[in-house]
């Protein structure tokens, strides 16, 4: 799949720091950053909205700001997410240093040829 | 030849090829020779027992090969009873005429067979080639169990590939010198079958070569599997140096049977049950140990869980240590797991045999791997890749147990039990991972607050029923209770916590109905005659600011309350009689005993209590405020009454 459907992908840890972070880098990149920033306050918001229903997880993974274009890129994000933290050698609140999740995230990011 | 004029010194001759001879080789140095060249006779017997030949079949072995005779096993007699073996596994009569026969290498279960291959190509290949090759590298590969076999091997090998080519067109003079050999052999043998059967070998071994580039290593790492005391001992060290040893090889991430052997023995540490997974945690304090940093053990276990369940199985811990035991011998690690750790490595013999059948496989699997992608949920692209990947292989293994070669099926049985094993799990993976990545990492944070001892030091307790549960960590003073009895329980417990709950009691209702008092001029509860009996006698302690909360319930507590309370001070005051006597002697009996735990009680009910205390004196406060504002209220309402009075009266 060559379609590029990212400039930014960050993973944010639960105390709102960021575990991963990766942008195209000829944009710039402090712009997304702000983004990612700004996102989280969304998240935030639903958050707050929603309350403690125990469908909190699944309601947040489908109302993302853009729920249906990028689904199947969230997914396999998530997926590989997943995959790190499945890892025993891997501490809960490091920053992601796996190999294979950089190279997931590259092949979402945008190609720039 | 030293193993072949070994033998030939014996008395019995034998021919062998080079396969059998590097193969013999390897199961005499698993054998543990000493020095006089016998064979420990256990050692003989476990591997006649792999042999999976029946008792009596063995003992015939045993005798025709001439150790019955010589009470021992000695190098002759063991090839020639290996022979024999191969014999009884291909179905001849265990007679010495068999042993002549091109007979393929005896199987011996628990051991990997590596020489099955090898079997398949060794009949095949009847063409009269140069008999030369077989000699010139046999003889640099034989020396027998050297820990230096493989560096010879080596050589060897290097020195094969080249060869081959020109080894083709050499025919009858390189020859005769192994004619010649073979001769007296054949005079043995009472027959010419032995002398082709034995060119026939050597012809067919450079075919061999050049088919299988592969097969070097493989004779690489034969000898390195027999060096029986250390793949035993196993130090992790001494493997790495077999490790070493394999790397010269042209594949390094071939596992050899030795540390097969080492990994499987590894494992029954870890996990008993060779079928069953060794859960990630487990996992995680073991390659721990092997020192190697955390980063590179976490890409390690990325490239070994090939099923993503955070668990290992047997062939993902194999990969996981040999890839381990690889970047401890100064290899880098691969990016992606390299194709003879793949899920198929256990069978990595079949490997090459079974390629030409690999397509015709896949393709059958293809429609039933579709339908089992669909019964699993949430599963993105990747991941159906890998699980098409990892499931192909299994199936292929299992399709593998039925080639036309004669596989030991008793080889592929347990290994087929742990590659189907991790496929029931990867269905639940993906939903196991997800939810484990959806759990906070950390436990939720111990309540530290409530106490380890009784839970009438609950602080929702205390809340509920106010402050009475305060003054003891064992006693329960019901509300309503008449004074008399609980002045004695009060007075028992003073008695025994040497009074630090007085200075508690009389403290908070000076504080707070003091400051009521002054708000209230017609006040309708009975409290104040508490509190004014209470100020007089509390003015003396005023240090201890707890228990604050036992005014605050008296605010709320019906008017008995405070009658109660103003017995409290008044058994304090006393201190030493309180009305009943009875109680008073089993207190002033017990207290020594029980003081240190009661020092105990009491710090953890001092600490209870400053916390109600806290929340308590908030609430206080609120409510006293709304008392103001009420009160102003009135106040302005009366007086709008007074201006109206005389309105209303004309």
């Amino acid at each position: 799949m060559n379609t590029n459907m990212a400039v930014c992908i960050a993973v944010i840890a639960k105390e709102n720091y960021p575990l991963y972070i990766r942008s195209v880098p000829t944009q710039n990149e402090l712009k997304f950053h702000y983004t990612v920033h700004t996102s989280l306050d969304v998240v935030e918001e639903k958050i707050s909205a929603v309350g403690k229903a125990l469908g909190d997880q699944r309601e947040l993974y489908l109302g993302l700001l853009y729920p249906t274009e990028d689904y199947k890129m969230f997914r396999k994000l998530h997926n590989s997410f997943t995959d790190v933290m499945c890892n025993p050698f891997h501490n809960p609140g490091d920053t992601i240093q796996s190999k294979a999740f950089d190279g997931i995230v590259s092949g979402m990011m945008v190609q720039t040829a | 030849m030293d193993q072949e004029s070994g033998a030939a010194s014996a008395g019995s001759f034998i021919s062998l090829n080079e396969h059998e001879q590097r193969y013999y080789s390897g199961l005499h140095g698993l054998c543990q020779a000493d020095t006089s060249g016998k064979l420990s006779s256990s050692k003989v017997a476990e591997l006649f027992k792999a042999s999976q030949l029946p008792p009596e079949s063995l003992h015939k072995v045993t005798e025709v090969c001439g150790a019955k005779r010589l009470g021992y096993f000695g190098t002759s007699q063991f090839y020639v009873a290996l022979k024999l073996l191969a014999a009884a596994q291909a179905g001849l009569p265990i007679r010495l005429e068999s042993v002549t026969a091109n007979l393929p290498l005896p199987r011996f279960v628990g051991l990997k067979n590596e020489p099955e291959m090898r079997y398949s190509t060794v009949p095949s290949c009847i063409d009269a080639q140069g008999a030369q090759c077989g000699s010139a590298p046999g003889s640099l590969i034989w020396t027998p169990t050297d820990r230096n076999t493989f560096r010879h091997l080596e050589a060897g090998t290097d020195k094969k590939e080249p060869w081959s080519p020109p080894r083709s067109p050499c025919s009858s003079p390189p020859r005769s010198p192994l004619t010649y050999r073979s001769y007296p052999y054949a005079k043995q043998r009472n027959g010419v079958d032995p002398q082709i059967a034995y060119e026939s070998k050597h012809s067919s071994w450079p075919i061999v070569q050049l088919e299988q580039h592969s097969s070097p290593s493989k004779y690489g790492t034969k000898p390195t599997v027999e060096h029986p005391a250390m793949a035993q001992a196993s130090s992790v060290e001494r493997l790495e140096q077999q490790a070493v040893s394999d790397y010269t090889e042209d594949d390094p991430w071939r596992i050899t049977e030795e540390q097969l052997e080492y990994y499987t023995n590894q494992f029954k540490s870890l996990q008993p049950d060779l079928g069953a997974l060794i859960l990630g945690a487990v996992a995680k304090n073991f390659f721990t140990k092997s020192k190697l940093p955390i980063p590179e053990l976490s890409h390690i276990w990325e490239l070994s869980d090939v099923d993503r369940d955070g668990a290992l199985t047997f062939s993902e811990f194999c990969t996981a240590f040999h890839l381990i035991v690889a970047r401890k011998n100064g290899y880098p690690l691969p990016e992606t797991l390299p194709p003879s750790l793949r899920p198929g490595f256990m069978q990595h013999e079949e490997d090459i045999p079974d390629t030409h059948e690999d397509p015709s496989i896949m393709q059958r699997l293809q429609p039933s791997l579709t339908s089992t992608k669909q019964d699993l949920k949430e599963e993105s692209s990747k991941q159906d890749v890998k699980m098409l990947a990892t499931s192909q292989d299994k199936v292929t293994l299992q399709l593998s147990a039925f080639p036309e070669r004669p596989e030991p099926p008793q080889d592929l049985d347990p290994q087929m039990k742990t590659k189907t094993r991790p496929r029931s799990y990867s269905s639940t993976s993906i939903e196991d991972a997800m939810k484990k990545a959806e759990e906070p990492p950390t436990p939720p944070p111990r309540p530290q607050k409530t106490h380890s001892r009784a839970s009438s030091l609950d602080l929702n307790k205390l809340f509920q029923q106010g402050a009475p549960g305060v003054k003891s960590g064992w006693l329960l003073p019901p509300p309503a209770l008449p004074p008399r009895p609980t002045a004695s329980q009060v007075s028992h417990f003073i008695g025994a916590s040497e009074k630090t709950v007085q200075s508690k009691v009389q403290q908070p209702n000076f504080a707070d109905f003091s400051h009521f008092r002054e708000e209230e001029e017609s006040s309708v509860k009975p409290e104040d005659q508490g509190p004014h009996s209470r100020f007089g006698l509390s003015t003396e302690d005023m240090t201890n600011p707890s228990q604050q909360d036992m005014t605050a319930a008296s605010h709320n507590q019906p008017p008995q309350k405070p009658v109660r309370r103003k017995y409290l001070p008044e058994s304090q005051n006393l201190e030493t009689v309180p009305p009943p006597a009875v109680p008073f002697p089993p207190p002033a009996k017990t207290p020594q005993k029980l003081l240190p735990r009661q020092k105990r009680e009491i710090q953890q009910a001092i600490r209870k209590n400053r916390e109600t205390n806290a929340v308590l004196t908030r609430l206080n406060s609120e409510l006293q405020q709304q008392l103001k504002v009420v009160h102003k209220e009135r106040v302005t309402l009366e007086s709008q009454l007074e201006l109206l009075r005389p309105l209303a009266s004309t």
